[in-house]
């Protein structure tokens, strides 16, 4: 869980921080988009170092999902007569709804693939015109909603992913005193902010 | 104090189990499981079946005792077990309900006592040092940091009653096991087999319980307070031991 985490935390704060680049104007954003696409030429073919890491991902994608898979059935397992009563006494809402969380997250991938990677779910999609599908996309207010909704789950199941994954390596830090907290928060809330401002920025006119 | 007991009644360990309601008359000075004797006596002169329970040293250091009262291992009270807790927690007319601890590793063998041998069976896997006996050696012979003293105290506390494992919402025991292997990973007498040790530990404590996913729900209720602190650092452990072993130099492999 946490080696796949590391990598796809990696994929989800970069694909923010270039996303930014929406701020910039559509020049500067479709640039970018085709950079991406442009990466490694000419030694690579169009495209090829985009698909590198697209592949890397989705290998991620597959084993965090065999992964959490496996955990949550050996855990069904560990308990198979359940409590007629149980508290919760510390454990996060980040921490109880990551099951759930990450099927909301996978679904919405899923949904943000069809719609602004390559189309299908797009009402007015141009191929290489990533502003004004960004534009167009975020312009109706429920999928605006949807990414929004989607990005807070996003960083519930960041704060909570990463927390555990220094907790997994076994990088320990004292009860009381734990930074480890701080800098999931920090990560979880910096990946969110941006992402929700992007469908905001396009609604309220700033962006358009 | 007038209190309503609501009980996990199961005569035998394969049989059907369900809640009993009681009502007792205990004082708030009493503690929890004076008040379960008192039910006991009066079942008993009812000609009636006594509710079974584990008890032994009943001051908080034996870690027989083993109850989920209203569903928090060892009860209300923080840091301490259920023989420590005591009926002034409770208010007149409270209903408490009183279940075993609920894990496929910890069979109900009757009412509220369960089987905790594969706690055992984790020690037995390497929560040990093996040395020659002989006389007991001078103090202070092998210099031990103050703090690594103090760290290995911390995690050697744990009294293996299992609250851990019965919080746990994945039935995990990874606090209980973590603290085994600290407590002698910590001390210069449990490095000899230190690799071997977290290995067979971690690998015997996955055969009978669940994963951790760092929900911290054991640290609450462990009536020791040994912290999650020991959780990362057995996950280091092992890390360490794997790549070792897997490049065939493990620690202790002799």
């Amino acid at each position: 869980m946490a080696v796949s985490g590391i990598a796809l935390f990696g994929f989800v704060l970069t694909h923010m921080l270039g996303n930014l680049k929406l701020y910039q104007g559509a020049e500067k954003l479709n640039a970018y988009a085709e950079w991406l696409r442009e990466m490694g030429s000419p030694a690579l073919p169009h495209s090829g170092a985009l698909w590198l890491l697209r592949a890397g991902l989705i290998v991620a994608v597959v084993v965090h999902i065999v992964c959490a898979y496996q955990l949550t059935r050996i855990n069904q397992k560990a308990r198979p007569v359940g409590y007629k009563r149980r508290a919760t006494i510390q454990a996060t809402y980040a921490s109880r709804t990551l099951r759930w969380g990450g099927v909301i997250i996978l679904l919405f991938v899923l949904y943000h693939l069809g719609h602004l990677t390559f189309g299908q779910l797009h009402p007015d999609f141009v191929a290489g015109d990533v502003y004004n599908n960004v534009v167009v996309g975020f312009s109706v207010w429920w999928v605006s909603a949807l990414y929004m909704v989607a990005n807070l789950a996003l960083g519930l199941h960041l704060y909570h992913g990463v927390w555990s994954l220094f907790q997994t390596l076994g990088v320990a830090a004292p009860r009381g005193g734990d930074w480890r907290r701080g800098i999931a928060a920090a990560f979880a809330f910096v990946v969110t902010v941006g992402n929700l401002s992007f469908p905001i920025a396009v609604l309220t006119g700033l962006v358009g | 104090m007038r209190l309503e007991l609501r009980i996990w009644r199961q005569p035998r360990r394969d049989a059907d189990g369900d809640f009993a309601t009681y009502h007792v008359d205990a004082s708030p000075d009493m503690s929890f499981l004076e008040m379960l004797d008192v039910l006991n006596e009066t079942l008993t002169e009812a000609g009636d079946d006594p509710v079974a329970f584990e008890h032994d040293c009943r001051e908080g250091i034996c870690g027989s005792c083993s109850l989920m009262i209203n569903g928090r291992a060892h009860g209300p009270e923080p840091g301490t077990a259920t023989c420590q807790l005591h009926m002034r927690k409770f208010r007149d007319g409270d209903v408490i309900r009183i279940e075993p601890w609920r894990s496929a590793a910890f069979p109900v063998l009757k009412d509220l006592v369960v089987d905790r041998s594969d706690f055992d069976k984790i020690i037995q896997a390497g929560g040990y040092i093996s040395i020659n006996t002989g006389s007991a050696p001078d103090a202070n012979l092998i210099p031990v940091p103050k703090r690594s003293a103090d760290l290995a105290m911390d995690a050697a506390e744990c009294i293996g009653c299992g609250a851990c494992v019965a919080q746990c919402p994945n039935g995990a025991a990874q606090l209980f096991t973590a603290a085994k292997v600290s407590h002698l990973a910590l001390l210069p007498q449990g490095q000899a087999e230190r690799d071997q040790r977290v290995l067979r530990m971690v690998a015997e404590m996955e055969r009978a319980f669940g994963s951790c996913t760092n929900y911290g729900e054991c640290e609450v209720v462990c009536p020791k307070g040994i912290s999650i602190e020991f959780i990362a650092r057995m996950n280091r452990d092992y890390l360490k031991a794997s790549l070792r072993a897997g490049s065939g130099r493990p620690k202790g492999s002799g």
